[in-house]
């Protein structure tokens, strides 16, 4: 075989390499990946709230008051987070749990406006600029959303948007659960 | 009854499909003509039978027939027609039955137009279009059937996405789709070329006006997709490097570049391989986008219906199609040779130089986004990569591409003299700082990246009309015989030229909006003014109302310039979906060839009726909007070229002659 022959077959290998990739990433649907940090302790953090939202922030200590926490990760420019926000809303006047907001790197402004057409239930929402907090809990992509017992250790793990069929399958019975 | 009919005309589909690969492959291997003869018939009788079923489906989502799941999911008595009909493909089943049907339209189209391919190529690019549609065909009724029956049959429906509610995304996936599926032709070919064991200029010729129309396409559905995030999701910004954006860009640069490089095959005989190649990887980058946007390996904004046991099967398509092809390639591929020599300073040069700076665009992206899937394949943790990383890397890449675009046109093939050529474009040399200067005056210095932009859009668009007015000469003859050479020039020269111009537009526009953008984010009370840009917006407060399937709180500005004259009245809407319980805003746009006034209401803030507002000042956003149109008015002004309905005489009279003798 020729080196002419060889050039030939470089695409046919890439393409190997490329569907293991993917392969692999299916099986790790990031939805259903279970979080390094899942029965492990929130890592610990202090975030100030969004800048003219006029909250007291965030931090792990809330995380640890004897009620299950819900943390939702998001920011303005998801596009998904906006379609998931209907949704944390409802869980939040449900009353079954405290839900808290990560707002990532996002401009304060624009996520401001954001809660202000959307609706603002969180219970109180640390504004993560620089996105360091959000990594140290395992964190995929926005939107994410946690659920932590109320000695402030990761139960659950969500990631992408949370549906109403998530909630009622999903979400709710996990805090009863924990709450129980 | 209507819906068990659609459903039946789909396997009908199916079944002619698995004839129309076995038949006309195998006839054209054996040289049986009447098996190869086959393949027109049928390919005309599958789109007819998905044509059908498609009908069938969008009957049940006009009459709202909620015994079908699909429909009960996604629709509503109270949803204007309009959006009874997007709501088909407003959806994965349903966008995948019009996959198919652009799918086979495309064959029934080479089967009516091909008149004068050869038989044996005529029957291989059917066939293989065929094997392609029987892998989508078993998709659709294995994994997802628009179909599938619900009972008992609820009372209504869930309603569609309201963001999906809106005109410009009603016709946004069809125009997608006939791009991404248009570019199986061209991997039609490609396959059938390498089964014929023979490329020549011919092909180069034939394949052409599919790849163009396709890239016409693919160029507008980008662009409406573009807009539609524009004015839809209310920030004012039109391109997010997300994936599913990715999804459509990446093989819009694959295609491009096989665009032009289908031309050298077609001028200069020579590069055979890497257009074959080119035309495999377009169309399955197309596919690889399917794949990314409804498998669920990548999170994204446009990932509000995923499931990863469909992914199995795309992924399985995948290896079958595009591995299969690759080895085909990787065995056929060496024996094609290639008869022209090459010349760095050409036509072929420049057009060899675009290819090479297009495929690394290409690969760029892709690596991109791909990037966090082998990051985590690899067990080296989680990223994302945003938009710094594509501006970075994508841009760069563009400038020397735009560059030697306003040149190469003005080179001849196989040999050039490039300082005669510059020499030509003085003019472009004088224009390009001015343009700067421009821009710097009209909006401030405040860009890098803008003012660059503008310099480029100078050059290139200056460069495209001296290089149209060297091909009519004015000056040298009288204007009459000037415009009777305009009107003589050959289409594909004028499709060049207005691809070209639309390119340095949009540039332009993309300069303008993403350099020098102005906003402004407020809580305003009635009576409340505020100058944005060059205008002054005085919030005259809200009325609250009712719309077919929403309510809504309407706001409303009126806009002076700057001399106090009254402008225009803005009006954004904030709605709200009961069904789905789900706000959407509509941006109020007042669209002016300076740039765009474009106005969103928030919800309310605290006492004294007080609004949140956003108002933005957007700088030539419509230039990139019209650029994109001319675009694809270009591509269309280039699929009129009457070569392409000539065809090419030589070859034409060989398959006569074939066609003339009897099966054996």
């Amino acid at each position: 075989m020729n080196a002419q022959r060889l050039i030939f077959l470089v695409p046919v290998v890439a393409f190997i390499v490329l569907v293991a990739c993917l392969g692999v990433g299916l099986t790790r649907d990031p939805s259903v990946l279970p979080s390094a940090l899942i029965d492990r302790p929130a890592p610990d953090f202090v975030l100030t709230d969004i800048k003219g939202r006029n909250g007291p922030g965030f931090s792990t200590a809330d995380l640890r008051q004897g009620r299950v926490s819900v943390v939702n990760v998001f920011a303005s420019w998801c596009l998904p987070c906006r379609a998931e926000h209907p949704v944390i809303n409802r869980l939040a006047t449900m009353g079954i749990a405290d839900v808290y907001g990560l707002n990532y790197k996002d401009a304060d402004s624009d996520a401001r406006a954001w809660l202000a057409q959307l609706g603002d239930s969180y219970t109180a929402v640390g504004a993560d600029r620089s996105g360091r907090v959000v990594i140290d809990w395992g964190f995929y992509g926005v939107p994410e959303t946690f659920i932590v017992d109320g000695r402030g250790v990761v139960r659950y793990r969500h990631v992408g948007p949370l549906t109403n069929d998530l909630l009622r399958t999903t979400i709710v019975p996990v805090i009863e659960a924990l709450s129980s | 009854m209507i819906v068990e009919f659609g459903h039946l005309a789909l396997v009908m589909a199916l079944c002619l499909s698995l004839a129309q690969a076995f038949f006309p492959l195998v006839g054209a291997a054996r040289g049986i003509l009447p098996w190869m003869r086959f393949a027109g018939p049928a390919a005309v009788a599958q789109f007819v039978c998905v044509a059908a079923s498609f009908a069938c489906l969008t009957h049940a989502f006009v009459v709202s027939d909620f015994s079908v799941a699909l429909v009960y999911v996604n629709s509503h008595t109270d949803k204007p027609l309009i959006y009874r009909f997007s709501g088909v493909w407003g959806n994965h089943e349903g966008s995948l039955l019009l996959w198919i049907m652009i799918l086979t339209a495309f064959g029934c189209a080479v089967a009516l137009f091909g008149r004068n391919l050869p038989p044996t190529l005529k029957a291989r690019v059917l066939g293989v279009q065929s094997l392609i549609a029987t892998g989508f065909y078993l998709f659709s009724l294995l994994t997802s059937n628009p179909f599938a029956r619900l009972f008992p049959p609820p009372l209504n429906g869930r309603d569609l996405n309201p963001l999906l509610q809106d005109p410009g995304l009603a016709i946004h996936p069809p125009m997608l789709y006939l791009g991404y599926v248009g570019f199986s032709m061209a991997f039609s070919f490609a396959i059938a070329a390498l089964l014929e064991g023979r490329v020549d200029a011919a092909w180069g010729r034939w394949v052409r006006p599919w790849t163009l129309a396709a890239w016409g396409f693919l160029t507008g559905g980008i662009a409406l997709g573009s807009w539609w995030a524009y004015y839809e999701l209310g920030w004012g910004g039109w391109w997010f490097w997300d994936p599913v954006e990715n999804a459509s860009f990446i093989p819009w640069l694959a295609g491009t570049a096989l665009l032009h490089s289908a031309t050298i095959v077609e001028k200069r005989d020579t590069l055979k391989g890497w257009t074959i190649f080119l035309a495999i990887v377009t169309f399955s980058l197309s596919l690889l986008g399917t794949f990314l946007v409804r498998s669920g390996v990548l999170t994204s904004v446009h990932a509000f219906a995923t499931d990863p046991a469909r992914g199995v099967f795309i992924l399985a398509l995948l290896v079958v199609v595009i591995g299969g092809s690759l080895i085909l390639f990787a065995w056929k591929g060496p024996a094609l040779r290639n008869t022209g020599v090459f010349q760095p300073v050409s036509r072929e040069g420049s057009l060899l130089f675009n290819n090479l700076m297009m495929t690394t665009a290409a690969a760029t992206v892709l690596l991109g986004t791909l990037y966090p899937l082998f990051l985590d394949a690899l067990n080296a943790g989680k990223i994302s990569v945003g938009p710094p990383f594509f501006n970075q890397t994508f841009i760069p890449l563009m400038v020397p591409m735009i560059l030697a675009m306003a040149i190469g046109p003005m080179l001849g093939w196989k040999r050039a003299d490039l300082w005669a050529a510059l020499h030509k474009l003085r003019l472009a040399l004088v224009v390009a700082p001015v343009a700067v200067v421009l821009g710097w005056v009209a909006h401030g210095a405040g860009s890098l990246p803008g003012l660059l932009g503008f310099g480029l859009a100078g050059w290139l668009g200056a460069a495209c009309l001296i290089e149209f007015a060297h091909r009519i000469k004015p000056g040298h003859r009288s204007l009459g015989a000037s415009l009777r050479r305009m009107a003589r020039l050959p289409r594909a020269n004028w499709g060049m030229t207005l691809g070209h111009l639309g390119l340095a537009i949009a540039i332009a526009g993309m300069a303008g909006a993403g350099g020098w953008k102005i906003e402004a984010f407020q809580s305003m009370k009635p009576g409340d003014s505020l100058t944005v840009g060059p205008y002054t917006y005085t919030f005259e407060g809200v009325v609250e109302g009712t719309g077919p399937n929403y309510f809504y709180t309407r706001g409303s500005f009126s806009v002076e310039d700057r001399d106090g004259r009254p402008f225009a009245t803005l009006e954004p809407e904030n709605r709200r979906y009961p069904v789905r319980a789900m706000p959407t805003t509509e941006a109020a746009i007042h669209t002016t060839w300076r740039g765009d006034l474009y106005a969103v209401l928030g919800g309310p803030d605290g006492n004294e009726g007080a609004y949140v507002t956003r108002l933005y000042w957007n700088p030539l956003v419509v230039w990139m909007w019209f650029g994109a149109g001319l675009m694809s008015f270009g591509a269309l002004v280039g699929l009129t070229d009457r070569r392409y309905r000539v065809g090419v005489p030589t070859r034409r009279h060989r398959g006569r002659v074939v066609s003339a003798q009897p099966a054996e």
